[in-house]
């Protein structure tokens, strides 16, 4: 029992950065990304490869975060050349990219993936706990951040970059800014989930997965932290109260995404807002 | 005569690209909308196709079926998808045909099962014809005629036609066009209905072509097909067209040349940013 709900905590732990990651790009900043589970994918390999090696966590999970984050930025650099709905289809070809790359490698396993990676040398439950930790550091950045001086401007830039480039905002760099933190927390949370599932595979980090964390941020309420909170645990337990909600998992998410978009394109948070006045979204 | 056969068969799936893709431009054209939910109806063309074709042993009846079908899909789809949505941004009609995307996938998986169909008499799948040492089977054949078939009678659709110029009026400038008593809400109809029908049939063949339709077959053809309708300059249907052919040669190439580093899939992407990056615009958009 404890087993499984160190794994349940660790799942919703991971997928919270990786929503929360997300929500950065896409919720503070405005740039569309079909392609963040790439990232989660150049993390978790980074750290896995490492490990294999015999290198200690601390330092796996870091070179995965900075291999992310470093690769985040030069992807970051074609949201300055291309926008909008160009941006989307070039993301979602980066996700293609890395993942026909990968397939490819011998020694990264090719499609078998990386197996037998070390343990984290930790209790189940107690690295679960690690997991929440870095989960909790990362709700505690995002609101932060999203009460920043940067995260004003971020804001400028996701309601209207050229106004933002009128009144002298860096455009540029703040866009790379924001690609670069949301990605290296992106390759964070790839780098925990290797001492969790011990293996990984490149399918793991495709197209779906992209989706699925996309959903995640979409339902909470794209730039709100507390709604991404809330749908990731939502989603997460979803499939696990539920047999048949496990069974249609990826209908389910679909049909959610439609209804949420047709009614609350605000998600959980847009309707939090309806019923409590004065303005909940922080 | 390596080189020769690998530019016609990148020219064969060129063609089938540019069913789809033609489709998606159209609604790009129109209501900028990434239309992602068009590798549903792909899938459901094929799935009528070999559904009606093995039960009726007429392969004939199973594209009329799919042309029908998928044709009243894609109105279904604009009418309930995304007509209510038109005014929120850009950003909520790409989600909820991603959404409308994965429905139809695990609907198809219900329905027809998750392990995929093949037809039961597909005579065009094993049948070559040898032309000067290049061997193409019929259904790339097909592809090519059927692409080229489809793709002039809607130029010539466009072009002379009162419904075709009503059409282009109305991508060009639906104000304009609606206060010259063009409805533009009976484009839009058409322009799914075309749409959707060239994708069904797209579809169809490219069940023949692998003897086998399965629920995710749509995915990485349409995610190829976005990827060149961005490629083309979005909304614009000759360089959609270019850059279908384009990418097909290129995949074909680079599926033999760097079959070690990335596989088919990538490459077509990996061409797309390199592009983009040079001219953000697309090949033949205009900034």
């Amino acid at each position: 029992m404890s087993s499984y709900i160190a794994s349940i905590v660790s799942v919703i732990g991971i997928n919270m950065i990786l929503a929360l990651s997300l929500n950065i790009i896409s919720g503070f900043c405005g740039q569309v990304s079909l392609g963040h589970a790439a990232f989660y994918g150049i993390g978790a390999y980074t750290a896995a490869y490492l490990a294999k090696l015999g290198a200690p966590l601390p330092v796996t999970l870091l070179a995965g975060t900075i291999m992310a984050g470093a690769i985040g930025i030069v992807v970051g650099l074609t949201s300055l050349r291309v926008r909008h709905d160009f941006l989307a289809v070039t993301t979602m070809g980066i996700g293609f990219v890395f993942l026909g790359f990968v397939r490819k490698q011998k020694w990264l396993g090719g499609e078998l993936g990386i197996s037998g990676i070390p343990g984290p040398g930790l209790d189940p439950l107690v690295y679960a706990g690690l997991i929440v930790l870095f989960a909790a550091a990362v709700i505690v950045f995002s609101i932060w951040l999203k009460r920043s001086w940067m995260g004003f401007t971020f804001d400028a830039v996701a309601d209207d970059e050229d106004a933002a480039r009128t009144v002298g905002v860096n455009v540029s760099t703040y866009k790379l800014t924001a690609f670069g933190i949301g990605t290296a927390l992106a390759g964070l949370a790839g780098g925990l989930y290797i001492y969790f599932a011990r293996i990984i595979l490149p399918d793991t980090f495709d197209f779906v997965q992209s989706i699925a964390i996309l959903t995640m941020v979409v339902i909470g309420g794209t730039g709100s932290v507390w709604g991404v909170v809330a749908a990731t645990i939502g989603l997460t337990l979803l499939p696990e109260v539920s047999r048949a909600a496990a069974d249609y998992r990826l209908l389910i998410f679909g049909a959610m995404l439609m209804l949420v978009m047709r009614f609350s394109p605000g998600g959980l948070a847009g309707l939090a807002a309806l019923v409590w006045r004065p303005k909940a979204n922080s | 005569m390596l080189f020769v056969e690998l530019i016609v068969k990148g020219l064969a799936y060129g063609c089938m690209y540019a069913m789809m893709a033609v489709g998606l431009t159209l609604v790009y054209g129109l209501l900028r909308i990434l239309h992602i939910a068009h590798a549903g109806v792909f899938a459901l063309g094929a799935y009528m196709v070999v559904t009606v074709a093995n039960a009726s042993g007429s392969l004939a009846l199973g594209f009329a079926v799919a042309v029908v079908v998928s044709g009243l899909a894609g109105i279904a789809i604009y009418r309930l998808a995304y007509q209510p949505i038109l005014h929120h941004a850009a950003f909520v009609p790409m989600v909820v045909s991603i959404g409308l995307f994965i429905v139809m996938q695990e609907g198809f998986r219900m329905i027809f099962g998750a392990y995929g169909i093949a037809f039961d008499n597909n005579p065009w799948y094993v049948a070559n014809l040898g032309i000067a040492g290049i061997n193409l089977t019929y259904v790339e054949i097909a592809m090519i005629v059927v692409a080229i078939v489809l793709v002039v009678g809607f130029g010539l659709f466009a072009g002379l036609t009162r419904a075709g110029i009503g059409w282009r009026a109305t991508v060009t400038d639906p104000q304009m066009a609606t206060s010259f008593g063009i409805d533009p809400v009976r484009v839009r109809y058409l322009n799914f209905l075309f749409g959707s029908a060239l994708a069904g049939i797209a579809g169809g063949l490219v069940g023949l072509l692998n003897n086998y339709v399965e629920p995710t077959m749509g995915g990485a053809v349409s995610y190829k097909a976005l990827a060149i309708i961005v490629l083309g300059g979005l909304g614009s249907v000759r360089g959609t067209l270019i850059a279908s052919l384009t990418l097909g040669v290129v995949e074909a190439f680079g599926a033999v040349y760097l079959a070690d580093v990335f596989d088919r899939d990538a490459i077509g992407f990996l061409f797309l940013i390199v592009v983009l990056m040079v001219r953000p615009q697309g090949l033949l958009g205009r900034k």
